[in-house]
C-alpha cells in the first residue's frame, strides 16, 4: 500500500483518539462522565491485550498450537478471586491516595523510599523492553503493510514513539495530582480496545469464511499437513506441563500487577462495583478474541508457509497476499490500537513512579533555605513532580526506543512480553504477603525483591543477550567464569525446566524465602506495623477516624499549611481543609483567617489566578467552618501557637501522597514540617487499643443483633398470645352462650311450675323431667368442655390396657342403640373379633366411638332412613376404622372445620341443630394423644366416613415417663 | 278486638314447648315455626300481632327474618321480640338495627317476658 495512504490513516486514527480523549475530559469537568460505567472498566481492563496478543498469539500459535492460550486462560480463571484481592488493593489504594504498584508496595512497608525505587527500578527494566516491543510492533507492522524496506522501520518507530508522548503528556500527566482519574485516556483506551477486537474478528472472519469454508475446512487442511496436526495435541505443541502452569500463574500475577494494569483497574476505578461486571466482561473479551487465532495461524501456514513470512505478520500479510488491502489497513489499525493503548498506559504509570519514588525523595531531603521561603520551595517542589513526570514520559519512551533500535528487533514477541512478566511476577510476594499477611516487614520486601529481580536477571535477561551477540556463548553452555553450577539456563544444576519455568522458580525461590524469613527474623518497625494493619484491615475501618494517626501533635498549624498551599495550590488546599473540618469538627481550632491564605503572601498559583481568589474567599465566608469557627470563642494568639491535630497530619499527608507518592510525602512532613514521628511502643499501644476497640464494635455489634432477635422473638410471642386470648375470648363467649340454651329452658319451666300449682299431673311431671334433662345437658357440656381443657393444656393421660376392638365397638353401639332406634336409624357392625388387640384408654375410645356414632345418627337425612356401617381393618402398624352414614354429608370447606371446637358457633349466628360443637374437637384430641390420626371423607347429600387409625405399637413416648432421649 | 296472634321461632322443642305454655295460657292464638324459613312463610301467610324470635337458627337466621318482615308494609303492625343467647351489646344493637321493638337474653324472667308481651299488645 502507498506510504503516505497508511501515515495519513494511522495519523489520522490518533487524531480520532485525541479527539475522543478530549471530548471524555469536558465531560468530566461537566461531571458527566463518559467513563464512570462497568463496560468501558472492561474495556479499559482489555489493554491487557497489546500488539504482542495481536500479533505474537498468532505467531505463537503458528509455532506451538494452543501454547498461547496460557496467558489469557490465567487472568480468566484468576478473574473470580479479584472481589477479594482485586477490591482490596483499591480499597487500600483509595483510602491511602496510592497511585502505582511502587506506592502500594512502598506504603505497606512502612512507607520506605528505598523500597519505592527498587519498584520503580524493577518496572522500568522489566517494563521498556515490553514497551519496545509494542513500538517495534507499529514499527513491522508499517513496513509489511507498505511493502517497504527494514531500515523504514526505525523512521516509523521513532515517529510513532514521539506521537504517543505528545498523546501520553497532553491527556496522561496535566495534574500533579496523580490520584485524579484519566478519563481521557481510559475512554480512549477502551475505544482501542474495542478498534481491536473488532479488526481482529474481521480478520478472523475473513480468513475462516473467505479464504476456508469454515471452522472445519480449515481445521481439516491443517491436518492434512504433519506439522501442523501436530499442533493439534497438547503433547505435540512441545509445552510441557510446567512451562503451562508458568504461563497461568505469571499471567494471573501479570494482570493485578502490571503497572499498565494497576493504573487502570486501580487508579481509574470509579466505583468498586464496577468489579461485579469486569469480572466476567474482561474473560469473555480474553475469549472473543482468541477465537480466531488457530484459524489465522493455520491459515497463514497453509497459504503463506514457505515465503519466508514471520508468522507474526500472518495476520497483516494474508489479507495482502489475497488483494484486500482495505482488511489489512483495518488490521493495521487494529493493532496500532493495541500496541499504542499499551504504550500509553505503561508511560503514565512508570513516568509517575519514577517521578514519585525515583526524583522527589531526593528532592524533599533539600530543606528550604528559609522558613519564609518555605511555600515557594514547596510550590517549586510541585512544578518541579508536574515536570519531572513530562520529563519522564519522554525518558521512558526514549529508552524504550533504545532498546528496540539496539536489542529490541531480534526478539519475537512473546518472550519479550514472558520475560517482563516474570520481573513483575517478583511483586507478587511483597503485595500478597502485604494484604493478608501483617508480619511482612520492609527488610524483607526489600531483600526478597532485589534477590527475585536479580535472579530475574540473571536466568531471563542475560540468555537473550547471548543471541544479539553481546555476550560470549560459552556463559550458556560452561557458566558464569565457568563455574558450572552458575550456567543461567540450570542454576544450581537444575536441570529440565524449560527457560521460563527455571526463571521464575529460582527467582521466586529467593524472593519469597528472603521475604518470609527475614520478615520473621527481625520485627518491624512502629510505622510498618501500622501500615500492617491499615493494609490487612482495610475491610474493617469504616472510616478515617478509626484510623491510628502516625504523628504527634507537635507541627504547628501554619507550617502544615504551608506545605499543602506550595503542592496543592490554594483552591485544592482550601477545599481539602474544608473537607477535613467538616468530618473532624472538633480537630480544627483556627479561624477561616487562617484557612484561607494571608493576601499580602500571594502564591505562586494565587497570581496565576487572582480572580479565583475572591470567589474563593466569598465562598468561604458562608461555610460551615465559619460558622463553627465563629460559634466557638476562642481569642486568636492562643490559636496561631496551636499545634496542628495528629489527625490533620495524617490527613495532609494522605493528600500530599497522592502527589508525591507515600515515601516522599512521609519524609516532607517529617524533615520539613518538623513533626515527629510517633514511637513504637505508642504504635503498638494504639494498635492493642484499636485492636480492642475494633473487638469491643464487634461484640457491641453481636449483643445488638441478638436483642434484635430476643425482641423479634418477644413480639412474635406477644403477637400469638394475643391471638391466644382472643381465641379464649371467643372460647367463652361460645361457651357461655352454649350454656344458656339449656339454662333457659330449666328456668322458664321452673318459673312455669313455680307460677302454676294448679297444673295437670301428667303436664307437670313432663316439664319435671324436661327440666332434669336440660340438666343433664348443662352437666354434659360442662364436663365436655373440662376435657377440652384438659386435652388442650396437656394435662390429660390415657391409662392404655390391650383392648380388643370388636368388644369395645359393641359396646359402644350399645350405648347408642337407643337413640338410633328412636331415629329409625339402621346400625351394621363389621368388625372381626381376630384383629389384634390395641393399646389405647378404653373410656377415651368408647368417647370417640360414640361420639362418632351419634354423629352419624344426627347426621341423616330427615324422611330418609338413615344407615350406618363400622368397619375396621388391620393396616400396617395399625387398624383402621371406619363409621360410614348416608346422611347429610359434608361440604369440602366444612370438612377442615369440623375439628375445630365450636365450629358450629363460628358461623356467628347459624347454628346445626344436633351437638355441642364440643365432640369432634374432643374425638380429634384424644385420636392424637394415641398417636393416631382421624379424617372425614364426605360430599354433599353423600354420606360421610369418618376414618380412625389408630397405631398398634405403643409409641414410648405415651408409654415410659421419660422420652427415649434421656436414656444412654 | 280479636285474640292476639303470636308467633315462636326457636330450633330448641323445650324452649318453644315452654313459651307455648305461656302464651295459651294467657289466652293468645300461638304459631310455630321451627327455623327461618319457616318462620318467614308462617308471617307471609298470617298477620301475627308479636313474633318471639331466636336469633342463631340452622338456616335463616332472626335478624334476616326481622329485616325481611320490617320490608312487608302489610305487616307494619307485627311487633318483634328478640329472645336471644347473644348477649352482647352489639349483638343486642344489631337487633335493634334490624328492626326489633325489645331485645331479651337468654335465660329470661318468664314474669318480666309476659309483662313486656302485654304492655306491647296493649299498646296497639
Amino acid at each position: 500500500m502507498p506510504q503516505l495512504l497508511v501515515i495519513a490513516f494511522s495519523f489520522g486514527y490518533l487524531a480520532l483518539l485525541f479527539g475522543v480523549a478530549y471530548a471524555a475530559e469536558r465531560r468530566s469537568a461537566a461531571r458527566k462522565s463518559l467513563v464512570a460505567n462497568p463496560y468501558v472498566y472492561a474495556l479499559s481492563m482489555a489493554v491487557y491485550c497489546t500488539a504482542w496478543a495481536y500479533y505474537g498469539s498468532v505467531g505463537r500459535a503458528a509455532h506451538q498450537g494452543l501454547g498461547f492460550v496460557g496467558i489469557y486462560l490465567g487472568p480468566g480463571l484468576l478473574a473470580p478471586a479479584w472481589w477479594l484481592v482485586l477490591r482490596k488493593i483499591i480499597r487500600v489504594c483509595r483510602q491511602q491516595r496510592l497511585t502505582s504498584i511502587a506506592d502500594f508496595i512502598s506504603a505497606r512497608y512502612g512507607k520506605s523510599a528505598a523500597l519505592g525505587a527498587l519498584v520503580t527500578g524493577v518496572c522500568v527494566l522489566g517494563v521498556v523492553p515490553y514497551i519496545a516491543l509494542q513500538i517495534k510492533a507499529i514499527a513491522s507492522s508499517f513496513v509489511v503493510l507498505t511493502g517497504g524496506q527494514e531500515a523504514g522501520a526505525s523512521g516509523a518507530a521513532l515517529f510513532a514513539a514521539g506521537t504517543l508522548a505528545v498523546f501520553t503528556i497532553l491527556f496522561g500527566v496535566r495534574s500533579v495530582e496523580a490520584t485524579e482519574r484519566h478519563e481521557g485516556v481510559v475512554l480512549a483506551v477502551a475505544l482501542e480496545s474495542l478498534v481491536k477486537l473488532l479488526a481482529f474478528l474481521l480478520l478472523g472472519a475473513f480468513v475462516t469464511f473467505g479464504l476456508f469454508g469454515g471452522f472445519a475446512d480449515v481445521f481439516d487442511q491443517a491436518a492434512a499437513v504433519p506439522a501442523l496436526r501436530q499442533l493439534f495435541t497438547l503433547k505435540g505443541t512441545g509445552t510441557t506441563g510446567a512451562e503451562w502452569l508458568t504461563l497461568l500463574v505469571l499471567s494471573m500475577s501479570a494482570v493485578l500487577l502490571l503497572p499498565r494494569q494497576f493504573q487502570v483497574a486501580v487508579v481509574e476505578n470509579v466505583d468498586e462495583n464496577h468489579l461485579r461486571k469486569a469480572m466476567w466482561l474482561f474473560p469473555l473479551y480474553l475469549l472473543v478474541i482468541n477465537v480466531f487465532v488457530l484459524p489465522i495461524a493455520f491459515g497463514g501456514v497453509l497459504r503463506l508457509g514457505g515465503r519466508g513470512f514471520d508468522a507474526d505478520t500472518f495476520v497483516l500479510a494474508l489479507p495482502l497476499a489475497t488483494g484486500h488491502s482495505w482488511l489489512a489497513l483495518l488490521t493495521y489499525l487494529g493493532g496500532l490500537s493495541a500496541a499504542s493503548s499499551m504504550i500509553i498506559v505503561e508511560t503514565i504509570a512508570l513516568s509517575v513512579m519514577m517521578s514519585n519514588h525515583l526524583l522527589m525523595p531526593l528532592l524533599v531531603r533539600v530543606p528550604a533555605t528559609r522558613p519564609e521561603g518555605q511555600r515557594r520551595w514547596f510550590a517549586y517542589l510541585g512544578r518541579i513532580a508536574l515536570t519531572s513526570r513530562r520529563l519522564a514520559v519522554v525518558l521512558v519512551l526514549a529508552l524504550a526506543y533504545g532498546y528496540y533500535a539496539g536489542v529490541g528487533r531480534q526478539l519475537p514477541l512473546v518472550n519479550t512480553g514472558l520475560v517482563s512478566f516474570a520481573a513483575v511476577a517478583q511483586f507478587l510476594p511483597a503485595v500478597l504477603g502485604g494484604l493478608y499477611w501483617k508480619g511482612g516487614t520492609r527488610r524483607g520486601a526489600t531483600l526478597g525483591l532485589l534477590a527475585g529481580f536479580g535472579v530475574w536477571f540473571f536466568t531471563l535477561v542475560l540468555p537473550t543477550l547471548v543471541g544479539p551477540g553481546r555476550l560470549p556463548v560459552s556463559v550458556l553452555s560452561d557458566g558464569v567464569g565457568g563455574l558450572g553450577w552458575l550456567r543461567p539456563g540450570a542454576l544450581f544444576g537444575l536441570d529440565g525446566l524449560d527457560y521460563l519455568s527455571h526463571g521464575l522458580f529460582w527467582s521466586w525461590f529467593f524472593n519469597v524465602g528472603l521475604y518470609v524469613g527475614l520478615s520473621l527474623a527481625w520485627p518491624p518497625s512502629a510505622l510498618e506495623l501500622r501500615q500492617a494493619d491499615v493494609f490487612v484491615d482495610v475491610f474493617r475501618r469504616r472510616s478515617l477516624a478509626e484510623e491510628i494517626t502516625g504523628w504527634q501533635g507537635s507541627t504547628p498549624l501554619p507550617d502544615v499549611r504551608a506545605l499543602l498551599l506550595g503542592f496543592l495550590g490554594k483552591r485544592r488546599t482550601n477545599q481539602a481543609l474544608r473537607a477535613f473540618a467538616e468530618r473532624f469538627p472538633d480537630a480544627l481550632s483556627f479561624t477561616s483567617d487562617q484557612l484561607t491564605v494571608n493576601s499580602s503572601q500571594p502564591s505562586p498559583t494565587e497570581q496565576s489566578a487572582p480572580s479565583k481568589l475572591t470567589t474563593d474567599k466569598e465562598k468561604l465566608t458562608s461555610s460551615p467552618v465559619h460558622q463553627f469557627t465563629t460559634a466557638t470563642t476562642s481569642p486568636p494568639h492562643q490559636l496561631t501557637a496551636n499545634a496542628a491535630d495528629p489527625r490533620l497530619l495524617t490527613y495532609a499527608e494522605k493528600l500530599l501522597a497522592g502527589t508525591l507518592g507515600p515515601a516522599s510525602a512521609r519524609l516532607l512532613l517529617a524533615s520539613v514540617a518538623g513533626a515527629e514521628e510517633i514511637s513504637y511502643d505508642n504504635v503498638v499501644g494504639i494498635l492493642k487499643e484499636s485492636q480492642q476497640l475494633l473487638e469491643a464494635n464487634r461484640q457491641l455489634h453481636k449483643q445488638r443483633r441478638q436483642l434484635q432477635r430476643l425482641t423479634d422473638e418477644l413480639r412474635q410471642a406477644y403477637d400469638q398470645l394475643q391471638v391466644l386470648d382472643q381465641q379464649k375470648d371467643e372460647f367463652l363467649y361460645t361457651v357461655t352462650h352454649e350454656l344458656r340454651t339449656p339454662l333457659t329452658s330449666i328456668r322458664a319451666l321452673a318459673e312455669i311450675l313455680a307460677d302454676n300449682p294448679d297444673l295437670e299431673v301428667e303436664e307437670r311431671q313432663h316439664f319435671q323431667l324436661t327440666i332434669g334433662r336440660e340438666a343433664e345437658r348443662l352437666t354434659r357440656l360442662i364436663s365436655l368442655v373440662l376435657d377440652l381443657e384438659k386435652f388442650e393444656s396437656g394435662q390429660a393421660s390415657l391409662v392404655r390396657t390391650p383392648l380388643g376392638l370388636a368388644e369395645v365397638v359393641a359396646e359402644a353401639v350399645e350405648a347408642v342403640a337407643q337413640l338410633a332406634r328412636e331415629r329409625g336409624t339402621e346400625l351394621r357392625v363389621d368388625v372381626s373379633a381376630s384383629l389384634p388387640s390395641l393399646p389405647a384408654d378404653r373410656d377415651r375410645l368408647m368417647q370417640v366411638l360414640i361420639n362418632l356414632l351419634s354423629n352419624a345418627i344426627k347426621a341423616a337425612v330427615p324422611g330418609r332412613p338413615g344407615r350406618i356401617a363400622v368397619l375396621a381393618w388391620p393396616a400396617a402398624d395399625a387398624l383402621l376404622l371406619c363409621v360410614e352414614d348416608n346422611g347429610k354429608g359434608i361440604s369440602l370447606a366444612e370438612q377442615h372445620q369440623i375439628f375445630d371446637k365450636f365450629f358450629q358457633a363460628q358461623n356467628q349466628t347459624m347454628r346445626k341443630p344436633e351437638g355441642s360443637g364440643l365432640g369432634l374437637a374432643i374425638t380429634k384430641k384424644i385420636v392424637e394423644l394415641h398417636q393416631g390420626r382421624i379424617w372425614v371423607e364426605s360430599a354433599p347429600e353423600q354420606g360421610a366416613r369418618f376414618f380412625v387409625e389408630l397405631p398398634l405399637a405403643v409409641p414410648a413416648r405415651a408409654a415410659a415417663p421419660f422420652s427415649p432421649s434421656f436414656l444412654p | 278486638m280479636s285474640t292476639p296472634a303470636i308467633l315462636l321461632v326457636d330450633d330448641e322443642p323445650t324452649i318453644v314447648m315452654s313459651l307455648e305454655f305461656l302464651m295459651r295460657k294467657s289466652g293468645y292464638q300461638v304459631g310455630i315455626a321451627r327455623n327461618g324459613t319457616e318462620a318467614l312463610a308462617a308471617l307471609s301467610q298470617t298477620p301475627y300481632d308479636l313474633v318471639l324470635l331466636d336469633v342463631m337458627m340452622p338456616d335463616v337466621d332472626g335478624y334476616q327474618v326481622c329485616r325481611q318482615l320490617r320490608q312487608n308494609p302489610a305487616r307494619a303492625a307485627t311487633k318483634v321480640i328478640f329472645l336471644s343467647a347473644k348477649s352482647q351489646p352489639a349483638d343486642v344493637q344489631k337487633g335493634y338495627d334490624a328492626g326489633a321493638d325489645l331485645y331479651i337474653p337468654k335465660p329470661f324472667s318468664t314474669r318480666q317476658l309476659m309483662q313486656k308481651v302485654r304492655e306491647l299488645l296493649g299498646n296497639e
